[in-house]
């Protein structure tokens, strides 16, 4: 007989009085859906920075930063699809939105965002494709054959290279860069929409959750190119030394504008940090202060069940800990690193803290529901909603970039 | 570079009202914009739920689940009755074993002995969707799968719910679940099928101690209007501004 | 020289475009707003039919009294006289031609689900003759002694 799943009742411990229809129906796709929304967001506006703001100490980081921001795009819809009941009508919220609903946003905002990305990308090598089709013409071989192609289509026929026309260019990235940025806050404001809306939800409900989850998407942003960055600059280091030595001038040469670069935007880095965390506490002091009827469940929540996972986890060692790491003077690569990644744990977390943490507690305020994310899928649901499929959802952009930097090289640095 | 920063920003504001266009690309194509009236005219469905009547049969829930097609051994119930145990020491013992679908047929709850002497109260609380006038689970449909008809019931459109689950989430009385073999949300309709027929919901017909009772606000000679309008009665989680329709006699403040 | 800036922007609306078009084939012509408003009436106007027509199961006391006369009068003039008869044997369906007969459900469970005695103070339950399942003949069928149909008659 085929099985019969409710959605839910799988990864849902019930603890004291909990309503019969009450799972935890929001599970690990969506702790993973506003993470990916968030760095790409973030990654985002890092680019832009160097684009509007003229941080020309932020140049190689744009353009990197850029890319991978459209490898992040497709994967922000990934976690969606793995977590929708029925993936194939996923299409219906850009053919009828609703647009009472903070979810129908999403095919607006998502299209929108994506159509910059990809413009801006567009004008920041469009002079690369022209040249690249010149450059093939004539070299033989089905690699270079379909590159050429592949190239000439996306000039899409615009084969100026003048200085006029370059400067058209320049002054259309900046266009964009600047417009990208409050979109690429609405796209993940709204994110913090759909949970802040809620007013069924003790926990969600509040008007500083958009705040909140802009201020710390970029965070993860920034977090990621850095941390992307500073590894692919290791390799490259790791490869000169292998060819060249230790002490060649080429390895101190990249070692100089690493540390530069990491030193710049990890001040970025800061002041955002500084401003999630601000507003967080900030929420949490209104709702004790208060003391609405939740107060009561949210209390045992946040200081009992979930106690590690919010002060130790996520603020401890994802916002205190890499705080006072990057602020200590003489910033090393290693300790930039760990800073980093404690940084993107960080974030995770509070996504986690905030999804999960929502349901962990029942509507009748009485009861607890604990979440066992399956760790060894046994069927496709166990697969999409665990460990499995959220790791794939993190392994794609990776993926992609490895392919898309190919075609748009952008980890190029500048002789001094 | 003069006034570039000035003329970057007015084509930046430009741009991006350009870029909200297609949005009103939707309403012009939209098909059948049609202010129908669905459902009974004159009508505005109401349900009376009496907590002093209830015994807890549970013959409800089994009603409900057989007559709406709900898998009857899945955890998941259109409607369903609490118990509600207060003692001496100011307790509230809460329990719903699936829903209650089977009845309360033991005194322990959640495998406590409770000492009967110790009981200063204790009754039943059937619940099911308040079909609120206000509903936030409309609210939060992403693609208009669900709605509500013009005599105030809320229903899903189970051919073009995505699954998101944001109706679930939304909804403060716990009422939506996934339904296992359809794969979209569902929840209590009343029994559209048969009140739109003039016949009783399955619940209500099941009932045998007339615990339950559906009637038509608009409709002033209605037994159950009649007592909504001259009788104390109470709804539940009023402070959302939902407007639950459901009017509950004998609702006690321990009820959750 | 012609200006080039523009081409990705016809790009994008060439997008919305295709996609118009496709939503012209996926979206049903009765999708829109009906009734109320946008908030609340943003629907397939169908999907209200669609339920209408939904099959009923029980059909109620009256229909199984036009063949199970004497077992429904017998019924009507008993303590039972409240609950329907598919309360206990579930719902008619299609009966009698499918299925032609209903499930005669004889578990001591189903009696138990009001006759379990339950002291509950302002509680109808607390008022309904009741006994202590595990202390009144267990294991045994209740039908043995009692008549569901009349309980206030001994079974002979």
């Amino acid at each position: 007989m085929h099985e019969l799943i409710i959605h839910g009742a799988e990864w849902t411990d019930k603890i004291g009085f909990v309503y019969p229809n009450e799972f935890i129906y929001w599970s690990i796709q969506i702790v993973m859906y506003p993470y990916m929304t968030g760095l790409v967001a973030g990654a985002f506006v890092l680019s832009s920075l160097y684009h509007v703001f003229d941080q020309k100490d932020l140049k190689e980081m744009a353009r990197f930063s850029l890319v991978f921001s459209l490898c992040l795009l497709p994967v922000a819809m990934m976690p969606l699809m793995l977590h929708l009941q029925q993936p194939l009508r996923g299409i219906e919220v850009m053919m009828t939105p609703h647009f009472t609903s903070a979810i129908a946003a999403f095919g607006i905002v998502f299209s929108t965002y994506a159509v910059i990305v990809m413009s801006e990308i567009w004008f920041v090598y469009r002079v690369f494709f022209v040249e690249q089709t010149r450059a093939l013409k004539g070299q033989s071989g089905l690699a270079n054959n379909f590159k050429r192609i592949l190239y000439n289509v996306l000039t899409l026929g615009a084969y100026e290279l003048s200085a006029e026309a370059v400067a058209k260019d320049k002054k259309a990235v900046r266009l964009l860069a600047a417009i990208g940025i409050p979109v690429a806050g609405f796209l993940h404001g709204y994110a913090g929409f759909i949970f802040g809306s809620v007013k069924a939800n003790a926990l969600w409900m509040s008007p500083l959750m958009p705040v909140i989850f802009i201020m710390s998407a970029v965070v993860s942003g920034i977090a990621l190119c850095m941390l992307t960055y500073l590894i692919i600059m290791e390799w490259q280091k790791f490869r000169a030394i292998l060819a060249k030595g230790r002490g060649d001038a080429s390895v101190e040469l990249l070692r100089g504008v690493e540390m530069d670069l990491m030193t710049k935007t990890s001040k970025y880095l800061l002041m955002f940090l500084v401003a999630a965390i601000t507003l967080e506490m900030l929420d949490l002091i209104f709702r004790g202060y208060t003391a609405m009827k939740s107060w009561d469940v949210l209390r045992e929540v946040m200081f009992k069940e979930d106690f590690v996972k919010i002060f130790i986890l996520q603020y401890g060692l994802g916002n205190v800990v890499p705080f006072i790491l990057l602020l200590i003077p003489g910033l090393t690569i290693r300790r930039t690193a760990i800073a980093l990644v404690l940084v993107l744990f960080g974030v995770f977390m509070m996504r986690w803290n905030v999804v999960i943490g929502g349901q962990a507690f029942s509507l009748s305020f009485v009861g607890f529901m604990h979440y066992d994310l399956p760790i060894i899928p046994h069927n496709l649901e166990t697969y999409k909603e665990g460990l499995l499929g959220a790791l794939t959802v993190v392994a794609t952009p990776f993926v992609l970039f490895w392919g898309v930097n190919k075609l748009l090289p952008s980890l190029t640095f500048r002789k001094q | 570079m003069d006034c570039s920063r000035r003329t970057l920003l007015k084509s930046a504001c430009a741009a991006t009202a350009v870029a909200t266009l297609p949005v009103s690309a939707f309403r012009l194509f939209s098909p059948a914009e049609c202010r129908a009236e669905t459902g009974k005219p004159g009508t505005r469905w109401i349900f009376l739920v009496d907590t002093e009547k209830c015994v807890g049969c549970g013959l409800c829930v089994k009603a409900c689940k057989l007559e709406n097609e709900v898998p009857y051994d899945a955890p998941v119930t259109r409607t369903w009755v609490e118990r509600y145990v207060i003692t001496s020491d100011g307790k509230s013992h809460i329990d719903s074993p699936l829903g209650g679908r089977d009845g309360f047929t033991s005194p322990k709850i959640d495998g406590e002995e409770i000492n009967p002497k110790n009981i200063t109260k204790a009754f039943f609380v059937p619940k099911l969707c308040n079909q609120c006038d206000n509903p936030p689970c409309v609210q939060v449909c992403p693609v208009g799968a669900t709605y509500q008809t013009s005599d105030g019931v809320v229903l899903v459109d189970r051919k073009w719910c995505i699954g998101c689950g944001y109706c679930i989430m939304a909804c403060p009385y716990g009422v939506r679940f996934f339904h296992p073999v359809y794969k979209v949300a569902e929840k209590c309709t009343f029994c559209y099928h048969r009140i739109s027929k003039g016949e009783k919901t399955a619940c209500v017909q099941a009932c045998p101690f007339e615990a339950r009772r559906i009637g038509n606000l608009r409709d002033p000679e209605d037994p159950v209007t009649k007592i909504v309008m001259t009788q104390r009665v109470g709804v539940l989680k009023d402070e959302y501004g939902t407007k639950p329709q459901v009017f509950y006699l004998g609702l006690d403040r321990s009820v959750r | 020289m012609r200006n080039h800036v523009l081409r990705p922007l016809w790009l994008a609306l060439a997008a919305v475009a295709a996609l118009l078009v496709v939503r012209y084939f996926m979206v049903p012509k009765d999708f829109g707003v009906n009734g109320r408003s946008f908030t609340y009436g943003f629907h397939r106007l169908s999907s209200v039919t669609d339920w209408q027509k939904f099959p009923d199961k029980y059909k109620g006391r009256e229909y199984c009294k036009d063949c199970h006369e004497e077992k429904a009068s017998e019924n009507g003039a008993s303590k039972h006289r409240n609950i329907q008869c598919e309360n206990c044997h579930g719902p008619a369906l299609g009966h009698p031609d499918n299925p032609d007969k209903l499930p005669i459900d004889r578990s001591r469970e189903l009696c138990l689900r009001c006759h379990t005695k339950l002291a509950y103070p302002g509680s109808q339950r607390g008022q309904l003759k009741g006994i202590d399942p595990e202390r009144h003949n267990p294991g045994q069928h209740c039908a043995e002694c009692h008549n569901p149909h009349h309980p206030d008659q001994e079974v002979g």
